[in-house]
């Protein structure tokens, strides 16, 4: 996207941002969401809602053979039962992909069960309590086939594609030649199970009908993008769509795509032409919502007497379900991170009769970084080198991958700043060596960090009021992470205005596209394009005024004119300014408008490789004999660009450290290997973090001026923080007990000895 | 969900009254019942809400050292309990190490007696399940099994009881006050969960309608105050049921153990008392050999049902972790971490 918002600045720089971006505002929905007056999805309450439950499959495998539709029909409050028998199809096959974010979904297409927890009917009552037993009265039977769980239940296969439409392989050099050159060889494998997305806000939906015309209250991380798939089911223009998401309660890349159960909450509503609310319960987000594919992962890596790689080799094996893939692209996590003169990586995939993959918080960079940075610890064992050192040896100059120089890099920085605070450089390298107080075992380890830039196509719209106020707005989604207030910033300074003289409009499909909440790009897509419309809007302004004979601007247009607390003032003489509604009412004008849109320059894109850096130092502690494992200490230091809001910021990244805490030690999907069926589907048995595994996590944020990789300098900070954190505490752990896991998360019983 | 009607009785007649129609249940709390209608393991025709009645939630210290607990009294309450925490330490700290401090406000003791197992297949309609309905089978055998029992175990159920509050409350040899359309009885806790046998998944010694009025504990419970300490391993370091946890308590005379308590939470379908453990305490000073000695005599007769030889060991670690600390005393204050291997061993917070 050509940088069409700043016309007289050269490609290669980062613009000047005005004084709202940069501080440590606090989120402007705070106040709404803790005395909750916040509207989530599952709190709207059309008149006349009808309330909808699925049932859910109670095998992985096979067909549904019968459903007492008699017994639920005739429970009180019930209205409808759609089963396959009757219920109506969409415009699109649910088995199709029309769309390279289409995930092949249930409908009540058939009579089939691809995985336990699948929606196989929808009870729809007048209470949501009538709905549940009508739901269960189905008693369905079933015919069962054998089903196929985990890595070996099936045969590997080649994927034709990893992630989203990734290649599966990747070469460069000669990588017999590296390891043949070795001085040190090293191979370590790993596993990383299934671990569900379990946002706090489970996955709802109010859809209401007004003739041809859709409302939906959902949460979505993609919101102009999903209304367009959502019309596209049910044969609507998409302008017939409106998908309000003005607050989600986490979404970690579950809440993208349309998924079966809120489609037939949809058809529901238009066939009893009332509104329809549906909300997972907890037990349903273990299967029709997407997961974290578990991967199975072998390094080989070759190290000369140096301590320098001559060979990275990463395999990864994905798990993903037997009627769509999705393979976790984790072996990719080792093409730009560390220089290696020669570098394959290579997917395999495996079905099982689990839900479909899909992307979660950090996909293919979360479980591959776990794998590279043991692999990395061991290969530094091996060199006899501490492990921050033989990271330096291997600092990448350039993308290992691609050759390109970086947009900007500041990992060193990261190391260094990370490192100080910590205090690594008193680690002893020896594991074993370390102990509290109380002689429990500690241990120190360290990984590095790294997370691309992408970015989505996003439009913005800005308004200036003769009132001296603006209305900034795109269809912003704010999954908790501080969209509303970090945009809001962004959009202030485009059209140079402090924060409370904007109206600041997001979260709903009727407003300029704002991109997709994912791959950590939101701030850069949509903040590019507030910015760019502000910048579109202050220039018909300044246009208004140098054109103006009365105007103290008149003449200014070559030397050009700030923006600034709402005036403009000339550039090479800053006592000559007026007021934005001093200019509008001389030109009897209420309102002006502008519209921008956010990218990077493809110049730049295809010039630079753009990726955000950080290093995690962690310390574990862990109990000498029972094995009861702490992450006593965590210490980040990330270079992530320019940081618009840094409270916010370093809440994203300590919260990403924190999951990475949670990857390491606790989250783990359990499927009974018989069943197939999911055994800990609720919080008490699914763990996450809780605050006494985190007493001490910090997150330093290094400057880092960015000239290629936006106009407005902006990497981002939404998953960063996963990668590295994982590593590090297996690291740690193994520093604290010489033990080097197989498998993630790491029991008691993995150390016990 | 299934509809049910809803009584709040004022008296405790009244209560039974209405506990003894078929298909009753009683509610107080509801932090476990509540689970138990969602997933359709608990389907009641009617909820007899107790949490009305009457002098059914005082703590009463007696003078002969006899302890009554109200059977409405909330976990919070009885652990923050001053008066109680220092004649019961072990058990103030396994009331601390359980759930979070939002259920902890609502759960109730007798509701806590009451709790059903863990298990995974218990709450998944779709599995058999002996506990769930007798003679479907054991779908746990087999499946999923690191934390199910090492001991007192059968095919018929390999299900763990999942109290903390329960492991140091038989260990103190508690009595379970139980009113009943046949009257009042008592229950010592030790025998109140039947073990699983080859016929039988084993449950709990209440009859339909009975009610749990109070928790009696012993006038020499506090005799072991300066002595008694919980201990709990999790997969996490708070809001986690245990892999295995144990409750040891000392009476200490001049240096030598008096009177040995013990019991394993985590293990079995009941909090694991081991009587020929506590015999082989007493009468001797603390010793390592000591402590090792009594953890095998506890884990005596230990099997694995699946997956889980390691808790095995790991409970014979914890036996005796939890001994060396009964015997280097109580800490002053209840540490941060209650029951935790991380709690700082002088009772002051070592994550402020």
């Amino acid at each position: 996207m050509p940088d069409t918002h700043t016309p007289t600045a050269p490609t290669a720089s980062r613009v000047r941002l005005g004084s709202n971006a940069g501080q440590p505002m606090t989120r402007r929905d705070g106040v709404a969401k803790v005395t909750g007056s916040a509207t989530y999805a599952a709190d709207n309450r059309p008149s006349d809602l009808l309330h909808a439950v699925f049932a859910s499959a109670g095998i992985a495998r096979g067909r549904v053979s019968h459903m007492d539709v008699d017994a639920a029909k005739s429970h009180p409050g019930v209205v409808k039962v759609l089963t396959p028998q009757n219920c109506p199809s969409l415009e699109i096959d649910p088995d199709a992909k029309p769309h390279a974010f289409s995930w092949r979904i249930e409908v009540l297409q058939n009579d089939s069960v691809r995985y336990a927890g699948q929606p196989i009917a929808l009870v729809v009552a007048e209470t949501l309590e009538a709905a549940t037993e009508g739901a269960r009265l189905l008693s369905p039977t079933y015919e069962e086939q054998p089903v196929r769980i985990g890595f070996d239940g099936d045969a590997p296969y080649d994927p034709p594609a990893i992630g989203i439409g990734s290649a599966p392989s990747f070469t460069k050099g000669d990588i017999d030649a590296g390891h043949a050159s070795a001085e040190y060889s090293t191979e370590t494998s790993i596993e990383t199970p299934i671990q569900y997305h379990n946002a706090m806000e489970t996955h709802a939906i109010v859809a209401e009908w007004n003739g041809d015309r859709l409302t939906l209250d959902t949460p979505n991380q993609a919101i102009v993008m999903a209304r367009g798939m959502f019309a596209g089911y049910f044969g609507l223009p998409p302008e017939n769509v409106t998908l309000r998401s003005p607050y989600l309660g986490g979404g970690f890349g579950s809440k993208a795509v349309p998924i079966g159960p809120q489609l037939l909450a949809i058809l529901a509503a238009r066939m009893l032409k009332r509104p329809v609310k549906l909300a997972l319960r907890r037990d349903q987000m273990f299967g029709p919502v997407l997961h974290r594919g578990a991967t199975r992962q072998t390094l080989k890596l070759g190290t000369d007497a140096d301590g320098r790689l001559t060979a990275l080799e990463h395999h990864s094996t994905g798990v993903t379900s037997s009627f769509d893939e999705f393979i976790e692209p984790a072996a990719n996590a080792s093409h730009n991170l560390y220089a290696s003169p020669a570098i394959v990586t290579r997917h395999k995939a495996v079905r099982a009769d689990i839900g479909t993959p899909g992307p979660m918080r950090a996909p293919g960079e979360a479980s591959g970084s776990a794998a590279l940075e043991i692999a990395m610890d061991i290969a530094a064992e091996a060199a006899g080198l501490d492990p921050l050192e033989f990271r330096l040896r291997n600092y990448a100059e350039t993308d290992p991958a691609s050759g390109k120089p970086f947009s900007s890099k500041a990992l060193r920085e990261c190391y260094a700043a990370a490192a100080k605070q910590f205090s690594w450089a008193s680690r002893p390298r020896a594991p074993g060596q370390m102990r509290d107080d109380v002689g429990r075992l500690v241990g120190w380890g360290m990984g590095s960090c790294l997370f691309p830039n992408p970015m989505f196509p996003a439009q913005a719209r800005a308004v200036l009021r003769r009132d001296g106020t603006a209305l900034v707005e795109t269809a912003g989604a704010d999954m908790g992470q501080g969209a509303w207030t970090a945009l809001a910033q962004i959009a202030a300074d485009g059209v140079g205005l402090p924060a409370d003289r904007i109206e600041f409009r997001s979260g709903t499909s009727d407003l300029p596209d704002g991109g997709i909440a994912g791959g950590s790009g939101h701030t850069a897509s949509a903040g590019g394009a507030l910015y760019a419309a502000g910048s579109d809007v202050i220039a018909k302004l300044a246009g208004l005024a140098t054109n103006d004979p009365a105007s103290p601007l008149f003449g200014a247009g070559n030397v050009g004119v700030a923006a600034r607390n709402g005036r403009l003032f000339r550039a090479d003489d800053e006592t000559r300014s007026e007021r934005y509604e001093d200019i509008l009412a001389r030109a009897g004008l209420d309102e002006i408008e502008g519209a921008g849109s956010g990218g990077r320059d493809p110049a730049n894109a295809e010039a630079r490789a753009m990726f955000s850096h950080g290093a995690v130092f962690a310390e574990v502690t862990i109990d000498p004999d029972l094995y009861q494992i702490r992450v006593s200490r965590l210490v980040g230091a990330f270079a992530a660009g320019r940081i618009i809001n840094p409270k916010l910021a370093k809440s994203q990244l300590t919260g990403g450290m924190i999951w990475g805490v949670g990857f390491a030690l606790h989250e783990e999907g359990l499927h009974d290997t018989r069943t197939g069926r999911p055994m800990n589907a609720d919080l008490a048995g699914y763990h996450v973090p809780v605050n006494a595994d985190v007493p001490s996590v910090e997150a330093l944020i290094i400057d880092e001026e960015d000239p290629y990789v936006n106009p407005l300098g902006i990497k981002g900070v939404g998953e960063i923080g996963i990668t590295g954190t994982v590593g590090a505490i297996a690291n740690a752990v193994w520093h604290a007990t010489g033990a080097r896991i197989k498998s993630f998360p790491i029991h008691i019983d993995a150390l016990l000895r | 969900m299934k509809s049910f009607d809803y009584i709040r009785p004022a008296t405790l007649e009244e209560a039974i009254a209405a506990g003894s129609q078929p298909g009753a249940s009683y509610l107080a709390g509801g932090t476990n019942l509540l689970d138990l209608m969602k997933v359709d393991v608990a389907r009641p025709d009617r909820i007899v809400d107790i949490t009305r009645l009457p002098g059914l939630d005082r703590t009463e210290m007696h003078d002969d050292g006899t302890i009554r607990i109200g059977a409405l009294v909330r976990n919070a309450d009885l652990a923050r309990d001053k008066a109680f925490a220092a004649a019961c330490p072990a058990v103030a700290e396994a009331l601390l190490s359980g759930a979070s401090p939002q259920l902890r406000n609502a759960a109730t003791v007798g509701g806590n007696l009451m709790q059903q197992t863990r298990c995974a297949y218990f709450y998944d309609p779709h599995s058999a399940c002996n506990r769930r309905q007798q003679g479907t089978g054991c779908d746990a055998l087999g499946g999923d099994t690191r934390n199910h029992a090492v001991l007192g175990w059968s095919d018929s159920c390999i299900a763990t009881h999942p109290s903390d509050f329960c492991v140091p409350l038989t260990a103190l040899d508690a009595v379970v006050e139980i009113e009943g359309p046949e009257g009042p009885r008592d229950a010592p806790l030790s025998r109140f969960y039947s073990l699983p046998d080859e016929a039988a998944p084993g449950g709990v010694d209440l009859a339909h309608g009975e009610l749990i009025t109070a928790l009696r504990l012993p006038s020499d419970a506090a005799s072991f105050a300066g002595h008694a300490r919980y201990l709990k391993l999790r997969e996490r370091t708070s809001y986690a049921f245990a892999i295995v946890s144990a409750a040891a308590m000392l009476r200490m005379e001049g240096g030598v153990i008096a009177e040995a308590r013990i019991a394993l939470g985590g293990v079995a379908a009941r909090p694991w008392r081991s009587v020929i453990a506590e015999e082989r305490l007493r009468d001797a000073a603390p010793s390592a050999d000591l402590f090792v000695e009594a953890a095998e005599a506890v884990l005596q007769g230990a099997e694995p049902s699946g997956e889980n030889a390691f808790k095995i060991e790991l409970s014979k670690r914890l036996v005796i972790r939890a001994l060396q600390r009964a015997a280097e005393g109580t800490p002053e204050r209840m540490p941060a971490l209650p029951a935790s291997v991380f709690a700082s061993d002088t009772g002051v917070s070592d994550h402020a």
